[in-house]
């Protein structure tokens, strides 16, 4: 089966146009089912929780903590919420109609992985200022928080593209693609943290945050690309 | 060793180890492949 | 001209050629790993910050340059099984992936036992250890991904694409003692020009690097041709092959 853009086929529906018609539909679906949006942003209040429960710490330790507590609660739940961003589609055979469609896989990733981000990153991203209060984060951290963590779940996204596109087709993915996707989010932790850190101590958190701009930059040129691919694996 | 004795050895011990691990897991690798193939010739002689 | 290289598509090629190549391999391995042990250990002087200690380099610095020098080996030949559909290319990266992280791991002990007495500690969360860990998961990530399909060439073919995402980790490694302040000292060997240890020092390093390549190549013919019966078990050239 010749997948992604047959040769010679002439599409009438461009490709941007394309991406926000598979945008469209990916929101929509997501929004009839509300709870499937909310589970990973109320396991990212608990998660958030348990730390200062379970290390029951002064709220000056906490504030110590808070920058990793908070990026390895996100890393956590988005990676929660990735396993359904092609699986679905997979199960039904709608992934393939979409691969045979003659848009690009790689146009139809980006598409799928901008409005996962949509409804879960950047839902991350609404919902911290709340847990940043919890873990005793000043105020004057939150413009420096926000902005990592918007780059940090995007890139985690893209991250998250690729594994999810290696293991659609496997029966237990759930584990072998947070193990693909964590190491890749290393630097992405290192840095984030480092960034919430840095703005808690005053420091300028600048460089870090480019380092977060370049690195979101790069997986956002890139993983498309790779997830694509590996699409193609799967459904060949 | 100076002192440092407890940790150059126990490194070069490791490597020693990590060293004949390799050796002993691809000739039992090899091994394996080989009786699989011989068993699969086997029972395509059979048909 | 090119023939030699077209022939290396080929399985039974490829086991009887491996099988020539273990032999050499070892014995040089021999040598080189024999004179480089006990030149480091006996002859070479004592370093004068770190004393006797620094004879870790001997086994640190090949172990640390052999697990990236064997990633990259899966990453390339992943690439080549995957964009021009040789299996050969499959087979290889098979192969060298747990050669690799067993490296790996080796470079991680050796250089947390030679930390404790330098730096004080037996971890530290710097960026060459920690990117040294994360090539360890992404090993171990591969690994874990190639037989969990049904049909082993999706598997080949979405293990040789997680090793090809994975490599933009080995620059980082190699050149996160400059990009970044850092516990770990920099580069000794690969400096252009003078590199800067004396040669009764150099020497022996030099030798224990080629002579743990060497091993690398025997272990890797060895285990390539356990893949290659078992990617070819149902081909007519197996039958003489195994004979022998």
């Amino acid at each position: 089966m010749n997948v992604g853009r047959p040769i010679g086929a002439e599409t009438s529906v461009g490709a941007r146009r394309a991406m926000m018609l598979i945008m469209h539909r990916e929101l929509c679906l997501s929004f009839r089912r509300p709870e499937q949006l909310l589970q990973p942003l109320v396991f990212f209040l608990i998660v958030t929780t348990l730390f200062p429960l379970g290390l029951s710490v002064q709220l000056s330790l906490l504030r110590d903590m808070a920058p990793g507590v908070l990026w390895v609660a996100a890393l956590l739940s988005s990676l929660l919420s990735l396993d359904s961003l092609f699986k679905n589609d997979a199960d039904d055979g709608t992934l393939e109609q979409l691969a045979l469609s003659g848009q690009s896989l790689a146009t139809i990733v980006i598409a799928k992985t901008l409005a996962h981000w949509l409804v879960s990153g950047a839902a991350l991203v609404l919902v911290s200022p709340v847990v940043a209060i919890g873990l005793n984060i000043p105020v004057s951290a939150f413009a420096t928080m926000l902005l990592g963590l918007a780059l940090g779940t995007l890139t985690l996204s893209w991250l998250g593209a690729i594994g999810a596109g290696l293991t659609v087709g496997l029966r237990r993915g759930n584990v072998l693609l947070s193990l693909i996707v964590l190491p890749l989010a290393m630097p992405l932790l290192i840095f984030g943290a480092g960034a919430t850190d840095r703005a808690i101590s005053g420091t300028s958190a600048a460089g870090a945050l480019y380092f977060l701009a370049s690195l979101c930059v790069f997986t956002s040129t890139l993983a498309p690309f790779a997830a694509a691919a590996a699409l193609r694996i799967a459904l060949d | 060793m100076g002192g440092y004795a407890r940790f150059v050895w126990p490194c070069f011990g490791f490597a020693c180890t990590v060293l004949a691990w390799n050796l002993w897991s691809a000739r039992r690798f090899h091994a394996a492949a080989r009786q699989r193939a011989g068993r699969t010739l086997a029972m395509s002689d059979e048909n | 001209m090119w023939t030699w290289f077209y022939r290396l598509a080929s399985p039974p090629h490829v086991y009887r050629v491996a099988a020539t190549l273990i032999p050499w391999f070892l014995t040089a391995a021999a040598f080189a790993i024999g004179y480089g042990a006990i030149a480091g250990l006996v002859f070479a002087p004592p370093d004068y910050q770190q004393g006797d200690a620094f004879r870790i380099i001997y086994v640190h610095a090949p172990s640390g340059w052999i697990s990236m020098f064997a990633y990259s080996t899966m990453a390339v030949a992943g690439a080549i099984g995957l964009i021009w559909r040789i299996k050969m290319g499959h087979a290889v990266a098979a192969a060298v992936a747990p050669i690799g992280a067993s490296f790996t791991v080796l470079a991680l002990v050796t250089g947390s036992l030679w930390g404790r007495p330098m730096w004080g500690t037996y971890w530290a969360w710097d960026p060459r250890l920690t990117s040294e860990l994360i090539l360890l998961f992404l090993f171990a990530g591969v690994m874990s991904l190639r037989p969990a399909f049904e049909d082993s060439n999706r598997g080949d073919r979405a293990a040789a694409l997680l090793s090809i995402v994975g490599v933009v980790n080995v620059p980082i490694i190699h050149y996160s003692v400059l990009w970044w302040n850092s516990l770990h000292q920099g580069a000794t060997v690969a400096k252009l020009g003078k590199p800067s240890m004396p040669p009764s020092m150099l020497l022996p390093l030099l030798s224990m690097m080629l002579g743990f390549m060497c091993f690398f190549g025997a272990v890797l013919c060895m285990r390539l041709r356990g893949e290659v019966l078992n990617r070819e078990r149902q081909a007519t050239w197996v039958r003489e092959a195994i004979k022998s």
